[in-house]
């Protein structure tokens, strides 16, 4: 057992302790804390005074957003992407096609994934280019409704055409003049993105789903289908299903669609609205049918053969994927350089073969077929003739009608 | 030490001299690391907060404080839904984790013997993967053809459950009752460890105490290993209930359109929307509650000297 223990401190010791602790010097009482947090707090409400002052225009007028180029002087680009976006060697260790520019052209490229969300990616970089500042980044790759805000707040650089031969010439007509940037002044494309309708051909026991139609009133989808949570592929595609161009509705066209898919919410034929994470639960079956990106469902497909897509009668949108050299950054000459590089056909077949995304470059099929024969004949790397003409694009939004938009289909998507 | 070596000379003048200056700011010097960082990363943050949220504009003109407290009364009538719907989920998942985790702790605290740490390994190994894939896996178990969904199934849990809206049909996915069990199996651990913690302080002898008094082990838990574990009780809900009602994660990816959790709208707002000023009265208003929330819970369970 235990013996109870007094304590070991003499009386004028525990005393000497309990003085110091409440009268002695330097002692630390909770009436001197107490005034202390109280100037503390004056302190902090002057503080809140200044910052109440509120955020200033995002919008840059003029043309502030060109820099002093370095790009001479220092041989280098700093490169924000998405994951799973760059050709990839066998061994995971390099990036081929990289590699090649870099031996070619002596520009070292620091190569980032560091893109994960439009929406998170514009909230990053958002501060520094409000207040005019470099980014750090030479060229960004960010979808085209996100390229198309950046360049409406002034926040790219207007490129130099003379330093992308290529690009200029190879680019595919479908993408050369978006309503949002016409004539490629500010931007050109990575890769084209094309919303299908994909379904588990095991969960619809053998069904074809071809329409959106489908999607929201067959009987025997329901619970088992989803829409995806980006507004302008759901929006747009039900759009299309309604007869209207997603290039030219109204505010009108827009209630009627979200309407029409908020039927399907409110009669459980809609089970979710989802981001990426629908590539599992279509390959489980938990969704039978649904909007999907076209380059998912090369992937899905690879494993699961039972995955199908269609492409509705009444058409399918493409988005696309866009390079841009955001305001101030150092190395412009050495990005467009990068940009045109990418659009000489046997680097963008290197790059297709690899990505699987609809590639924006004229004359690629016969470089990608020695890669890949199948994939040279995969419309959804290749779009044939009949199916680029049902390709539309969604309109460009104002910033007013941006977020008009926004806030319905956060309404219709739970919040 | 001198003071028991030498002897208790009296001294020749009484020190009365005031503490110097320097000696009396010594501890707010040593407080000061702690104080800037509070001012840089949580003062000045919640200042700008509240500036933005009563602050009317758009992203391309620019916002400015225009003292538009409306703002908190339309987020609040547009988005009751979501708040109700947070603390419903995130009360009845804390409920669960302590029903699930308070044996678990005092399994590991008392009866574990050698296998304590190991099991206590195993309560924090899922830490070790990240929160999204934790959530993941629970796609797969509750999957529309699992065994999980088939077992209930076939028990008729499920009529049981689609009756009280907890599930849809035959499935658990994408119902409210996947994304509780979300809620619940992530935020476990920050149950379990306080729980723990305050079990194993516990002095084994007080229970020998209470057995010798002829009490049932039924009493000596209600009046002896409770009262004393109060304090991990009490903790262990406040970790568990406050970072799950503002969760957004699993009931984003568990969830439907009617699931969704404030911390979603917030998200939305921010991110989406563009409307600063409604994300940050959401903000508000999410801490303001769960604030009322949680001191209204510490002051009905007694424990404000014990936490």
């Amino acid at each position: 057992m235990e013996q109870y223990e007094p304590e070991r401190l003499s009386a004028p010791q525990l005393a000497a302790m309990r003085r110091s602790l409440t009268h002695g010097r330097g002692a630390l009482t909770r009436r001197s804390l107490l005034r202390a947090s109280g100037m503390g707090a004056l302190a902090l409400g002057g503080l809140g005074a200044l910052s109440a002052c509120g955020i200033p225009p995002a919008k840059r007028e003029g043309d502030t957003a060109a820099s002093d180029d370095h790009s001479a002087a220092e041989k280098q680009i700093n490169f924000s992407n998405w994951t799973e976006y760059m050709d990839v060697s066998e061994d995971e260790k390099s990036r081929p096609t990289l590699d090649a520019f870099t031996k070619r052209t002596g520009i070292k490229v620091k190569y980032t994934e560091d893109i994960n969300d439009n929406v998170e990616f514009f909230g990053k970089i958002k501060p520094q280019l409000a207040a005019g500042q470099d980014t750090g980044r030479d060229l960004v790759i960010v979808t085209d409704w996100l390229a198309a805000r950046i360049i409406r707040l002034g926040w790219a650089q207007k490129l130099d055409q003379a330093n992308l031969p290529h690009a200029f010439a190879n680019l595919s007509s479908q993408f050369r003049t978006p309503d949002w940037d016409p004539g490629r002044a500010y931007s050109y494309p990575w890769t084209g993105i094309p919303t299908v309708i994909a379904y588990n051909e095991k969960a619809t026991g053998g069904r074809k789903v071809d329409s959106v139609t489908q999607l929201l009133d067959d009987p025997k989808l329901k619970g088992k289908v989803s829409f995806l949570s980006e507004m302008r592929d759901s929006v747009g595609m039900t759009l299309l299903d309604m007869g209207k161009d997603p290039g030219s509705f109204t505010d009108a066209d827009f209630d009627a669609a979200v309407g029409r898919m908020q039927k399907g919410v409110d009669t459980k034929q809609i089970r979710r609205f989802t981001g990426n994470d629908y590539t599992a639960d279509l390959s489980k079956g938990d969704i039978a049918a649904c909007v999907a990106w076209a380059g998912d469902i090369i992937q899905l497909q690879a494993d699961n053969p039972a995955i199908k897509f269609s492409i509705p009668s009444a058409g399918y949108i493409t988005s696309s994927d866009n390079m841009l050299v955001p305001a101030r950054a150092r190395h412009k000459t050495n990005a467009e350089k990068l940009m045109d590089y990418y659009y000489e056909p046997p680097v963008a077949a290197q790059l297709a073969a690899y990505i699987n995304y609809v590639c924006p470059v004229d004359g690629v099929a016969g470089e990608l077929a020695k890669i890949d024969e199948s994939m040279a004949s995969n419309t959804l790397i290749l779009p044939d003739r009949a199916m680029a003409a049902k390709s539309r694009a969604f309109r460009s939004l104002s910033a007013e009608e941006e977020t008009a938009y926004e806030e319905k289909f956060a309404k219709l998507i739970g919040a | 030490m001198s003071a028991t070596e030498a002897p208790p000379a009296p001294p020749e003048k009484p020190d009365v001299r005031k503490p110097s200056a320097r000696r009396r700011l010594v501890p707010y010097w040593l407080l000061l690391p702690g104080i800037l960082w509070l001012l840089v990363f949580f003062a000045l943050p919640m200042v700008y907060q509240a500036s933005t949220s009563v602050q009317t504009g758009s992203l391309e003109k620019g916002f400015e404080v225009t003292w538009h407290f409306r703002t908190y009364w339309d987020a609040l009538a547009e988005y009751y839904p979501q708040f109700v719907r947070s603390l419903l989920y995130a009360g009845t998942a804390t409920l669960l984790c302590l029903l699930l985790g308070y044996p678990l702790a005092y399994l590991i605290a008392f009866k574990a013997g050698r296998w304590r740490n190991l099991v206590l390994v195993l309560v924090v190994a899922p830490f070790f993967t990240s929160f999204l894939i934790r959530t993941l896996a629970w796609k797969t178990i509750l999957a529309d053809g699992g065994a999980v969904v088939d077992v209930m199934n076939t028990l008729h849990v499920l009529d049981v459950t689609a009756w009280l809206g907890w599930t849809e049909s035959n499935r658990v996915l994408a119902t409210p009752m996947a994304v509780v069990c979300g809620l619940t199996y992530n935020f476990l651990p920050f149950m379990i460890l306080p729980l723990y913690t305050s079990l194993d302080r516990i002095d084994g002898r007080l229970h020998e105490a209470a057995r010798d008094l002829y009490a049932t082990p039924a009493t000596t838990f209600r009046k002896v290993t409770l009262p004393l574990s109060m304090p991990g009780v009490v903790s262990g809900t406040l970790l568990t209930f406050i970072p799950a009602s503002g969760d957004y994660v699993n009931a984003e990816l568990l969830g439907s359109t009617d699931t969704k959790m404030v911390g979603s709208v917030i998200q939305t707002q921010f991110l989406r929307v563009l409307d600063y000023p409604t994300a940050a009265a959401l903000s508000f208003i999410l801490m303001a509650v769960v604030l009322l929330v949680v001191t209204v819970y510490i002051r009905r369970s007694g424990t404000e000297d014990l936490v």
